[in-house]
């Protein structure tokens, strides 16, 4: 028999907006805050984890053709490139610089190198526990 | 000033790896990468290895932070040595598994696999901060569980839950023993830590700090804590064991060196006595272990152990001369431990069969591999032209001198008995009537020779110009005798 999992999806739905979104802010008030890549990344996970849950893999996947796989691996990539970019600018591994800036509308903002290493992060995250989550669940079929 | 050449003995395989990782089906690309890879990392270790006889210990502050606030990368002699060896004997081993394995092994994630415990095994001898090294040694553990399992034959997984369970209890103990160590000192850089325990006196609560290490490094080396490892290293194709045999022991025995040479060498007469006693029932323990067993596998894993019980042995010594032989050993048993193992799996992979008694008489069907075999013998046992003499003989000359008689009858004796247990395989596959006839004899495949020989060469050429080596050696073992130079080098301003 199936199971009515109309509230559960229906909930899942408005959850997973909020999820993703704190995710990202997570992300971004690392910077001076607790949170940062990892975290973030975390939390951006268990939105995804929330989706595979409540609908199905199939579903889901279709929806996101991403493989995940290659997601943590491009993750991993980003955060090695942006950490060995100061290299070809005679400073040491993994050094990071900031800036001010004026941009148009969020005014004078401050923009860090450290974003991009930060960003390979939370994607590595991301691709990791999905593809735990899912390598698991095949595992059961 | 800015070395940043260091970190790319340990970069380079990383990036390599994830690369590889989006062209997994395409074997060529998986091929060339990972050999052109090795080889770069080989160069470039060899250019820091001579760049620091001239220019003293070399280091690197990740991001500018100085230390002890930042992490850091050091390279001396003796991690430099070990990170070249590492390079040669992968690079070896993969050849291996371009000719040998195959198009299965080549296209899944094998390649990756292994450079990412490249990486973690580098990063571990190189590293200058000790979370960091907890770091590198799980990206080296969980490459190995990926090789280990790989190919997923019943008998893998089932040694491979033991590993496992093995690896993360250990890893526990690890960060157990790390934050013990932390809220004693507060500090994680090494040679932050030594300068604070050497300025407090090294009081019994970190003594026993010292001794949680000890456990948590001799599960990883196989000292004396041996029983996981017979079993895990002997499962997995041969040129897995290969790299585990090589590569992983050494990098616990490594730990083990640069933590009671460095953080904690103000007790010798107990944390020494007590590795001392741990060496000796190791090689007691591996000895029997080789002679009793019949698969020759489980033969080949065992004498992994003893040559672990021997190194150790160095150190338990502690003088100049058994440092330096232990360190010549280290060398050459990662070489010839490749070459036993890259050996044991031709054989197998020739006759089907890994029990010593079903074999007989292959020198007349594969007489290259018999004599490769051979050597590889004579290189364990410590016979003269070849690489395993020297570490042998400085060992031996260090007990003399210290009049530890007992570990040095122990690291003869042993010698014994490695060279017993090959000779009965020896003896019963090469030897003997041929059961084999030329017609339904398996083709050995050409190539497969090539890395055994590529490695012979090198054991004999360690066993002859062991000289070249002693500038590299000698200024190894001086570091680790005297922690200053190294905690001076991280703290000098200059650099």
């Amino acid at each position: 028999m199936k199971i009515n999992d109309v509230i559960l999806k229906t909930v899942a739905k408005a959850v997973v907006l909020v999820i993703l979104t704190f995710g990202l802010y997570l992300f971004f008030s690392g910077h001076h805050t607790p949170g940062g890549g990892f975290i973030g990344g975390l939390v951006l996970a268990s939105g995804f984890v929330l989706l595979f849950l409540s609908y199905d893999v199939e579903t889901v996947s279709e929806g996101i053709p991403i493989s995940f796989k290659k997601m943590s691996a491009l993750g991993v990539l980003i955060s090695m490139t942006s950490a060995l970019v100061p290299v070809f600018f005679g400073q040491p591994f993994l050094s990071q610089s900031f800036g001010y800036f004026d941009l148009p509308i969020f005014g004078k903002t401050e923009l860090a190198t450290v974003t991009i290493f930060e960003a390979g992060i939370a994607l590595t995250v991301v691709g990791v526990v999905v593809n735990i989550i899912l390598s698991i669940s095949e595992g059961t079929k | 000033m800015m070395n940043n050449i260091l970190v790319f003995p340990m970069l380079l395989p990383i990036l390599a790896g994830i690369i590889l990782i989006f062209f997994r089906t395409h074997r060529r690309i998986q091929i060339v990468v990972s050999l052109g890879t090795m080889i770069a990392v080989a160069v470039i270790s060899i250019y820091i290895l001579n760049t620091i006889q001239t220019d003293g210990i070399l280091r690197l502050d990740f991001g500018g932070w100085a230390p002890p606030f930042g992490i850091l990368f050091v390279a001396d002699s003796f991690s430099m040595i070990l990170v070249v060896t590492t390079s040669i004997v992968t690079f070896i081993c993969l050849l291996y598994a371009v000719i040998a394995a195959g198009k299965q092994m080549n296209t899944l994630y094998f390649h990756p696999a292994v450079l990412f415990l490249n990486a973690g095994v580098i990063g571990s001898f190189m590293t200058g901060d000790m979370f960091n090294l907890f770091v590198c040694f799980e990206v080296m553990l969980l490459s190995s569980y990926v090789l280990l399992t790989l190919g997923g034959s019943k008998r893998q997984l089932r040694e491979a839950i033991k590993y496992v369970t093995i690896n993360i209890v250990s890893s526990w103990f690890f960060l157990v023993a790390l934050a013990y160590l932390y809220g004693s000192v507060g500090t994680l850089n090494m040679a932050h830590i030594a300068m604070r325990v050497a300025e407090n006196g090294q009081g019994p609560l970190l003594t026993t700090v010292s001794i949680v290490f000890l456990i948590v490094f001799s599960l990883k080396a196989g000292l004396l804590l041996y029983f996981w490892l017979p079993g895990s290293y002997s499962t997995p194709p041969a040129v897995t064991s290969a790299l585990f045999g090589a590569l992983l022991t050494k990098v616990g025995i490594y730990a083990l060196f640069r933590v009671f040479s460095l953080i904690f060498p103000h007790h010798p007469e107990l944390t020494l006595s007590l590795i001392g006693v741990m060496a000796a029932i190791t090689l007691i323990g591996g000895s029997f272990g080789a002679v009793a067993s019949n698969d020759i596998r489980k033969i080949a894993a065992y004498n992994v152990v003893i040559a672990v019980g021997f190194i150790l042995v160095g150190l338990a010594i502690s003088t100049p001369l058994a440092i330096e032989g232990s360190i010549y050993y280290l060398i050459h048993d990662m070489v010839v431990k490749a070459l036993l193992f890259l050996v044991i799996g031709a054989i197998i992979s020739l006759t089907g069969t890994t029990k010593i008694e079903e074999m007989s008489g292959l020198m007349k069907n594969y007489p290259l591999l018999g004599w490769s075999f051979f050597i590889a013998m004579l290189s364990l046992a410590g016979v003269p032209p070849f690489s395993g003499f020297i570490g042998k003989v400085l060992v031996s000359e260090g007990a003399i001198q210290n009049g530890n008689l007992v570990l040095l009858a122990l690291a003869l004796l042993s010698s014994l008995f490695v060279l017993y247990s090959l000779l009965r395989i020896f003896r019963n596959c090469f030897w003997g009537e041929t059961i084999i006839s030329k017609d339904e004899q398996l083709p050995l495949h050409k190539g497969i020779l090539v890395p055994c020989l590529i490695l012979v060469l090198l054991t004999a050429g360690i066993g002859l110009g062991g000289e070249g080596l002693a500038v590299y050696v000698t200024d190894a073992a001086n570091t680790l005798l005297n922690p200053e130079i190294y905690i001076d080098a991280v703290f000098s301003q200059q650099q």
